[in-house]
């Protein structure tokens, strides 16, 4: 059995004079200690995916349809009390800004206790025991001191290092983390990436990584998402998805990075924005930017099937991988 | 740099510093330490002694971490900051001392993009008023139309159709709000851009619209670019030479394809490995100790020593100077003088 | 660019009906009634000529037998006088149209004072910073350490005191405007000096000055408009305080004399008169003056909350 199933996961948010639909028909599995990476850009919905796995969706916002399988049990019909203690326990999240995820009037003992002791009948001192254990694997040095510290009188990657131990404190079986280091510096983010990955593999955590880094996600995950306008319109492993993408607009994001092409020649860009989740074209939505699309995809929504190695929501992908292959020859 | 550029360069910083005062009231600077009141100034040391030169057309970057100062250089380029030591010179002439009436002359030859494209665009303002403001503001003489054509034709050179000029910035993307706000410094005709991150708060597929955007810019109009980013892919496309900033400091200047094939300086070791590749399957990056140190009251020595492993005694007493490399770049570190890497 | 093509123009009437402010203001009901009595009043004064059967600044319309008489549901009562007469025999209806309409003008006016004084003194304060803040800001805490009733009882006082009261009945308008105006403006200088404060960080002010605008065009294009609606907030506030104010000090003595009576000084003379029974002089103004404030300060929370990002966001 998986850890987590998702099946025709559809997320709307109630506006003034209609609903947006920010999630549509979303469906995933993830496996024991499985890596996921959730690509996208912003509005794509997959920081909407993210709180959506914890049930926390919050008015005007609201699950309309689908399944949350976690370890068999569906999070969507849970009561609070159920979930409660699922949240932080079985299943952490990781935020983008820790500044903003600490609570900056309690010190970091506190806080990490108080978690503890919500879901386990400790002492205090047991409590401590496990929390300075929980800094000292994510390489904080002198545990004991920072537990008396205040999250200001930590730096940024110290601070998201603490907030990894937290996570970590009841050893869940799975690990949201979304954009966890786009708020910290290149050589920091290098290191907590580097941390997340040892202790995902040698805890046998779950991860689900949620960024709109390719080079992240291709360094930190088996299997990737790549969500377009509320959709997954690719799915597979990461490194097919990164080496040979089928989508037009994974390929499109892929080639659109700097590294893809000869120094001071013209990108390769997509044409246009995504477009806003209130008013998606009909048919395929990123058929308003494709190159290849045809009159097919203005009006009829691709369904994601398997091709070749991925998966794929692509009425032209045949015509598209054809291409490729004769460009390939004649290069 | 002298014997190195054989014409002047466009602009040149000559030992620039800027110290931002943290204690500011009288009552501030008054402290209790150690059984004991005593009165001290702090100050956050933001740039430390950076001299540098941009040629005419070259697209100069400025690499570093947060804090390391390389947006007060571009705040101190466009005169929006007072340096604390040290001088700007604009064409073979000092900026720096300038009052504001004298400045506006070279306000048309220099302009600056910003950031945040969702805060640099005044929210009140449609976008034919932001972009007519500074035309008519710098050519009193121009007549209305001649206004609008102009207008008109910027709009058109971003990609930005005009008929939209009377909406309002709130009603763009990020990507059509940079745009605007690029056309904005264009309808000045200027001949140096100070572009402060201008990608780094746009999604991936805008990120190269506007990469792109400012490529064809500088070779249709000549720019030339003192372009500050955090991102190193993007200095490697973008950019002719690189500097690197760290705690205000320059560590190392060279070409970016020296740079990137050959660093010198142990933080842009650190820098480059740090990046996300796509195609390795392995972090395999230099290891730092530590993190960024804050950059008040700064120790003496090198700036970079606490977090370095090549760092020995002198770099703890001694900073080290920016010395001439034999591939045309400068490094300023004891152990590649003494040659002790590698 | 395909997206920027199409699409015509929304015209001014419907972007401003389809804006958060016009559509939170059809859901609250509270803001609805507000207004509407709001502009019933306003309409009412500012058409008081026309409205009023007499008009009580003309001594000829005005016969001293008719005084005290009580209102149309009273014994006792003239139909020619709806809401009664006061202790001169003006018509109450007429008198109160015709002190409401002066009510408004000298709240109105008032406020213009203030926001003209605080907007400019905040506006230099913020931008400039430095001494300049410093010594502004000292010199609004101290107008604020003195009530605003004090510094006026004081000032009118003692002008009075010295024109004489027929002089300063004649300009007591003026009088009451400039004292209020004056005395208040620190609430608008503070303010607005704490928006420019957060404005000025932002980088299309930046912008302005990388491109070479002058501090008096920036701080009016660019800074100004976007400190607006902290503006149009106290401004609503203001106006009730003001017009509180006004009568506070008319009822004092210290306002409009009563030949031409304001809503406060209305409430004072008949004040001699409520134990010997005629309430209506005092109670029926009173009403007035009660219920317009009452609409101006709910509006004017409605748009605090309307206005303040925060409370929207959330």
């Amino acid at each position: 059995m998986s850890l987590l199933s998702v099946r025709d996961l559809t997320v709307k948010f109630a506006m003034r004079d209609n609903t947006v639909t920010a999630l549509n028909q979303i469906s995933f599995d993830l496996g024991k200690g499985e890596r996921l990476g959730i690509v996208g850009e912003s509005g794509a919905g997959k920081s909407i995916t993210g709180f959506s796995l914890m049930n926390l969706i919050s008015k005007p916002g609201f699950i309309d349809n689908g399944k949350i399988l976690f370890e068999g049990q569906d999070i969507v019909q849970m009561s609070d009390a159920d979930l409660r203690t699922i949240r932080g326990n079985r299943m952490a999240m990781i935020f983008q800004d820790p500044m903003v995820t600490l609570n900056p009037v309690l010190t970091i003992g506190q806080q990490m206790v108080e978690t503890l002791q919500a879901h386990r009948d400790l002492t205090r001192q047991d409590a401590e025991k496990i929390a300075v254990m929980k800094l000292r694997e994510v390489y904080i040095p002198s545990p004991e001191d920072r537990l008396n510290q205040y999250p200001h009188e930590l730096s940024g990657g110290m601070r998201q290092r603490i907030i990894i131990a937290i996570a970590l404190l009841l050893d869940p079986q799975l690990i949201i983390a979304d954009e966890p280091t786009t708020a910290l510096d290149v050589t920091i983010q290098a290191d907590i990436m580097e941390l997340l990955l040892e202790l995902c593999q040698s805890n046998n955590v779950g991860l689900i990584l949620i960024t709109h880094d390719l080079g992240v996600v291709s360094q930190m995950t088996e299997r990737t998402l790549v969500m377009y306008a509320g959709r997954i319109i690719e799915a597979g492993r990461t490194r097919e998805i990164i080496n040979d993408p089928q989508h037009p607009y994974t390929q499109g994001l892929i080639n659109a990075l700097p590294q893809q092409t000869l120094p001071g020649h013209r990108l390769k860009q997509i044409p246009g924005n995504m477009p806003s989740l209130a008013n998606v074209p009909p048919g395929c939505p990123f058929s308003p930017r494709c190159d290849y699309a045809v009159d097919l995809c203005r009006t009829t929504l691709p369904k994601i099937v398997s091709y070749g190695q991925v998966e794929v929501a692509c009425h032209e992908v045949e015509r598209l991988h054809a291409d490729d292959a004769a460009q390939e020859q004649s290069a | 740099m002298k014997d190195m550029a054989p014409e002047q360069p466009l602009l040149e910083l000559r030992n620039l510093e800027k110290r931002f005062e943290l204690d500011r009231g009288f009552l501030e600077t008054i402290k209790f330490r150690g059984g004991k009141v005593i009165r001290e100034k702090r100050e956050v040391h933001a740039v430390n002694n950076v001299t540098l030169g941009v040629e005419r057309g070259e697209a100069l970057c400025v690499v570093g971490e947060s804090g390391c100062g390389k947006s007060t250089v571009a705040r101190l380029v466009a005169g929006l900051l007072t340096p604390s030591g040290g001088e700007i010179h604009y064409d073979g002439a000092r900026i720096d001392t300038l009052s504001r009436k004298a400045m506006l002359p070279l306000r048309k030859k220099m302009q600056m993009i910003f950031q945040n494209p969702y805060a640099s665009l005044n929210p009140r303002m449609t976008i034919q008023q932001a972009l007519e403001e500074p035309v008519r503001h710098h050519n009193p003489s121009l007549s209305r139309s001649a206004v609008r054509d102009k207008v008109a034709d910027v709009m058109r050179s971003v990609g930005v159709d005009p008929s939209w000029s009377k909406r309002y910035p709130h009603e763009f993307s990020g990507g059509q709000r940079q745009r605007i706000a690029i056309a904005r410094a264009l309808t000045v005709d200027p001949e140096f851009i100070i572009a402060d991150e201008p990608i780094s708060a746009l999604d991936v597929s805008i990120q190269a619209q506007v990469l792109n955007l400012m490529l064809e810019a500088k070779e249709q109009r000549g720019l030339t670019y003192l372009f500050i980013t955090h991102d190193l892919s993007v200095v490697q496309h973008f950019g002719t030479r690189v500097v690197v900033l760290y705690l205000g400091s320059i560590c190392e200047l060279a070409d970016t394809a020296t740079l990137f094939s050959n660093p010198k300086h142990p933080y842009t070791r650190a820098l480059l490995s740090a990046v996300p590749q796509l195609n390795d399957d392995k972090p395999n990056h230099i290891r730092l100790k530590g993190e960024i140190p804050t950059p008040i009251n700064l120790p003496q020595g090198c700036p970079f020593q606490s977090r370095c492993a090549y760092a020995n005694e002198r770099c703890r007493v001694e900073q080290p100077r920016p010395l001439q490399q034999s591939g045309g770049g400068m490094v300023a570190c004891h152990a590649v003088e003494e040659d002790r890497i590698d | 660019m395909s997206s920027l093509t199409t699409n015509s123009e929304p015209s001014r009437w419907a972007r401003m009906m389809s804006s958060n402010m016009a559509y939170s203001f059809r859901r609250n009901p509270v803001a609805m009634v507000s207004m509407a009595v709001f502009l019933l009043i306003a309409v009412a004064a500012v058409f008081s000529p026309l409205i009023a059967p007499f008009n009580p600044y003309d001594p000829a319309n005005i016969d001293i037998m008719n005084s005290e008489l009580p209102p149309a549901w009273v014994a006792g009562s003239d139909p020619q006088f709806a809401l009664g007469t006061d202790d001169q025999g003006r018509d109450l209806w007429s008198t109160i149209l015709y002190g409401t309409r002066l009510s408004l003008i000298i709240g109105l006016c008032a406020v213009a004072v203030q926001a003209f004084l605080g907007i400019s003194i905040g506006l230099i304060s913020g931008y400039v910073g430095g001494r300049v803040d410093s010594v502004l800001m000292r010199l609004a805490d101290i107008q604020l350490s003195f009530s605003t009733l004090m510094v006026a009882i004081i000032f009118l006082a003692v002008t009075q005191a010295m024109f004489g009261s027929e002089v300063f009945n004649q300009y007591a308008v003026f009088m009451l405007i400039a004292v209020i105006g004056i005395a208040e403006w620190p609430q608008y200088a503070r303010t607005v000096r704490a928006t420019v404060l957060a404005e000025k960080k932002k980088e299309y002010v930046d912008s302005a000055r990388v491109l070479g605008f002058g501090p008096l065009r920036i701080m009016v294009r660019h800074i100004l408009p976007n400190s607006l609606s902290p503006i149009f907030v106290i401004s609503t506030v203001q106006v009730a305080n003001a017009i509180i104010s006004e009568a506070s000090l008319s009822f004092l003595g210290l306002g409009m004399p009563p030949s031409q009576p304001s809503l406060g000084s209305l409430i004072s003379s008949g004040f001699d008169y409520i134990f010997s029974g005629s309430w209506w002089i005092t109670a029926i103004p009173g009403v007035v003056l009660v219920v317009l404030v009452l609409v101006i300060n709910l509006l004017g929370d409605w748009m605090r909350d309307v206005l303040n990002p925060k409370l929207y966001k959330g």
